[in-house]
């Protein structure tokens, strides 16, 4: 199998990520920019920090020149739900060599459900592609804040409701979840400790919790055979 | 004028904060020669509980008393559900219903 076909197949499955990253990403660009800060620090950022919605967050922290102790606790808060990913994936990264590191740190909400979502065909390297699928996310969002920090005041295009796009992904990715009957009962304890936790505590602060609660729920449906094993 | 140094430490905090978050679970149960065996049960059914918590992420603004009810959110996601049984092609799916939910946003308002 030729290296370039592996990377093709990794290009197609990113396409749906791509012009919502994109765009996004140059939504923060051209924020970054109103605050007085030229493109290199939306480069720099979406670089080294790359998380979606807490960069649209630290616009407000480095034009107000927040606090440090302050920024760590928002971090936490707004970015507290990426500790979950990992317990899914630990399987997975334990034989990606040399970008093991690189694969934890470019773990976003996207690349979490891509990698999640995607069935490798056989004959197809399976680390490689991983690794080209989380790379490619990471090209889409800093070329995404470039554009945005470079020429973010030329475009005119009324991008008001692009956000969507990754809700879409979601909400597909739960349609093609929910055909395995197997992924019924946990996606369920999903919704049902989301729904308690928005409802208890609001749309601020439901998500940790709600998370957390779905773990207890499948460790729960284990003990008690619940769910069938098959793993 | 901005102040570089602060602005550099408010950067690298974030990022730190970011990637402890992202590596934790692998600190804990990566190096470990066998995996408990919790943790395989949890890489194939916790994804599609974190799946549906993340679309209540997106949607979690949503205000069904007032402004537009909701409205554009629940055709657009009801649109995804449809197309995607349906076609099955996630591009078509993504493309259509953002593009019918940009409509709907645009030109309410």
């Amino acid at each position: 199998m030729k290296n370039t076909t592996n990377f093709y197949f990794a290009f197609h499955q990113t396409i749906p990520v791509m012009l919502g990253y994109i765009f996004l990403g140059t939504a923060f660009g051209l924020l970054l920019n109103d605050a007085g800060y030229h493109f290199l620090w939306a480069l720099l950022i979406s670089i080294v920090v790359y998380a979606g919605s807490m960069q649209f967050v630290m616009v407000t922290l480095l034009a107000g020149g927040a606090g440090l102790i302050y920024t760590a606790l928002m971090t936490l808060f707004v970015n507290g739900r990426h500790i979950f990913y990992g317990l899914s994936l630990v399987e997975k990264f334990r034989h990606m060599g040399k970008s093991y590191p690189y694969m934890i740190f470019s773990l976003t909400d996207e690349t979490y459900s891509l990698l999640c979502r995607t069935k490798i065909p056989n004959g197809f390297n399976e680390k490689k592609i991983m690794l080209y699928i989380s790379f490619l996310h990471h090209s889409y969002w800093v070329l995404g804040s470039l554009l945005g920090g470079l020429a973010g005041q030329m475009i005119n295009f009324n991008t008001k409701g692009i956000e969507f796009s990754m809700t879409a992904l979601f909400i597909a990715i739960v349609v093609e979840q929910w055909k395995e009957k197997s992924n019924r009962l946990p996606a369920c304890a999903g919704a049902v400790s989301s729904l308690i936790f928005l409802l208890a505590l609001g749309p601020d602060r439901f998500i940790m919790p709600a998370l957390l609660l779905s773990v207890c729920a499948i460790l729960f449906m284990k003990k008690y055979r619940i769910l069938s094993e098959g793993v | 004028m901005i102040n570089v140094g602060h602005s550099l430490l408010i950067i690298a905090v974030v990022a730190i904060c970011t990637i402890l978050l992202r590596a934790t679970p692998f600190l804990i149960f990566g190096s470990r020669k066998k995996i408990p065996p919790f943790i395989g049960y949890l890489g194939k059914f916790l994804p599609p509980a974190i799946m549906m918590t993340l679309v209540f992420y997106c949607l979690r603004n949503i205000e069904f008393l007032k402004g537009s009810f909701g409205i554009p959110e629940i055709i657009a996601s009801a649109l995804v559900i449809i197309l995607h049984s349906w076609k099955k092609n996630i591009l078509l799916t993504v493309a259509a219903s953002t593009i019918c939910y940009m409509i709907m946003v645009q030109c309410r308002y």
